[in-house]
């Protein structure tokens, strides 16, 4: 099953608030995936400063390590910000390459979630409602953020199989759906030099599109190759700095509605995902089309 | 009237409420929220009014009752509908109307996929659009368009009529349109005065229909085995 939510803030008073409604959305769709939950959030950009957001088990002991190490490197100037089993790294944009490959290195037990300059990605086992409240994602402000709660069907309940999945810098990907051709088109992938942490499908997607983006093409022209190439049942919700974009399968059997006000944009697998949002009742309320790429940015 | 209230009311009470009712009872639903399965396995002549949207499945299994829900309805409205009513002034999500027997349904705004899947016997209309594969293998009853039909209307088709005044983008397998006769036009115009459908032109609908060749096993394909 699972569900998704995306909110993009048109105006002030949404995006101060974006945490909390952001919050309740994903709990509303816990009914739909109990297992796990994610979120991806975009906050105000640093000038030259770009964020590194890192996940592990044995949070207390790696964040300890991984902050002392990155002190010792005299030329590294960063702030740490720990939340439970995630920690966000600011730096100088310029450090990116070489600190992203420093955790590479020497902390195989450290997952990189994300990299970019507004995007954090937070995710874990979990009802939606307590991985809320691990993050504190109500206290978290930001332009826009898409989120994700999962029942797995493809692949096992684990914290790297929750989403959402980072396809690139400040751009990510949440699945609602199962692709029945992800195992081949991961050893594509593979063969062209893409690589992956588990065996679940979505985050096949989600490196599609990525390789796309990186040959080159659009994020429109990613998504509509993903019409062509991907055989299966999706409602995808993908982040960018800028905004969001929806795009579902030609048979369109996942569910999905957006609403727009003044105010915001928003997204739902079900219209319940909407409800604790402001004027809901004064919105644009509809269901996208099949095989039709949504895109909102600022 | 009686009012039931989701802010005060869980929604087993309020569909134990509805189930329990006498004949001829009126009732107001008030904050649904997007709530399943709301107003189903109704078996008496009551009517219900939801004001605001609902979720999954309202109104499924209907039987004798009037079912209005101001606002829209999710994925499956009316399922296996039996007679009575519904009335959606909003639009409605995925297979609304699915192996309907009866009774009917007016839909205000826009049907999306599958509408009317299996239908059986049901009316169905829908003032605005509908999406891909509707009717598919619809068995008997009436789906009338108002707006468009996306690809694939009426897959499958084993009998029914459907009746669309706008665009159709493609018919699906053995459906094909077919002559609209007097006697398809009065079943229209009954059907809509039913419903107490008054503002339209019965000249703008054209018909489509099964043209019965997979009613058979051809065969010719008896060589593909």
């Amino acid at each position: 099953m699972c569900g998704i939510v995306g909110l993009f803030a048109k105006k002030e008073n949404i995006s101060a608030n974006l945490g909390v409604h952001l919050s309740k959305m994903l709990e509303s769709m816990s009914d739909r995936g109990p297992d796990s939950a994610g979120l991806a959030i975009y906050g105000k950009p640093l000038a030259s400063k770009t964020k590194i957001t890192v996940q592990s088990r044995s949070p207390k002991h790696d964040f300890q390590k991984l902050k002392k190490f990155l002190s010792a490197k005299k030329e590294i100037s960063f702030s740490f910000k720990i939340h439970s089993t995630h920690a966000v790294i600011k730096l100088d944009v310029k450090q990116k390459d070489q600190v992203t490959n420093l955790i590479k290195d020497s902390f195989p037990n450290l997952r990189i979630l994300s990299v970019g300059k507004k995007m954090e990605i937070y995710k874990e086992i979990g009802k939606p409602a307590e991985v809320v409240k691990r993050f504190e994602i109500a206290k978290m402000k930001g332009s826009h953020g898409i989120g994700h709660t999962r029942m797995a069907t493809e692949s096992a309940v684990t914290t790297l199989g929750a989403h959402p999945f980072s396809t690139g810098e400040d751009q990510c990907l949440v699945h609602n759906g199962s692709l029945s051709n992800h195992n081949s088109l991961r050893r594509e992938l593979i063969r062209k030099e893409m690589t992956f942490e588990t065996e679940n499908d979505s985050e096949v997607a989600a490196s599609f599109i990525t390789y796309r983006m990186n040959s080159g093409k659009t994020l429109k022209e990613a998504l509509e190759s993903a019409l062509v190439e991907l055989d299966g049942f999706y409602t995808f919700v993908v982040g960018t700095e800028n905004g969001f974009g929806v795009l579902r399968d030609p048979i369109a059997c996942k569910p999905a509605v957006l609403a727009e006000t003044p105010d915001y944009v928003a997204f739902g697998s079900e219209y319940r995902a909407l409800t604790s949002l402001p004027k809901i009742e004064k919105a644009k309320v509809w269901e996208p089309e099949p095989a039709t790429v949504y895109f909102w940015g600022h | 009237m009686h009012i039931l209230d989701f802010n005060k009311l869980s929604l087993r009470d309020i569909n134990k409420t509805l189930q329990g009712s006498d004949k001829n009872d009126f009732f107001s639903i008030r904050n649904p929220k997007g709530s399943h399965a709301l107003a189903v396995g109704i078996n008496k002549k009551i009517a219900v009014k939801v004001v605001g949207s609902v979720g999954y499945y309202c109104a499924g299994m209907n039987k004798f009752s009037d079912i209005k829900v101001e606002g829209s309805a999710g994925p499956g409205l009316g399922e296996n509908m039996m007679s009575g009513n519904i009335h959606v002034t909003g639009d409605v999500s995925q297979y609304a109307g699915a192996s309907g027997h009866g009774g009917s349904i007016l839909v205000d705004g826009n049907a999306s996929s599958r509408c009317g899947i299996s239908m059986k016997g049901v009316d169905i209309i829908v003032k605005g659009n509908v999406g891909h594969m509707s009717a598919f293998m619809a068995q008997r009853g009436n789906l009338v368009i108002f707006g468009d039909a996306g690809h694939a209307l009426g897959d499958s088709i084993y009998e029914a009529n459907i009746y669309v005044a706008g665009e159709v983008a493609s018919l699906g397998t053995d459906c094909i349109e077919k002559k609209m006769t007097k006697k398809h036009l009065s079943n229209l115009e009954n059907i809509l005065s039913n419903a107490n459908v008054s503002d339209y032109n019965p000249d703008t609908f054209r018909r489509f229909g099964s043209a019965r060749s997979l009613y058979n096993f051809k065969v010719d394909n008896a060589k593909i085995y």
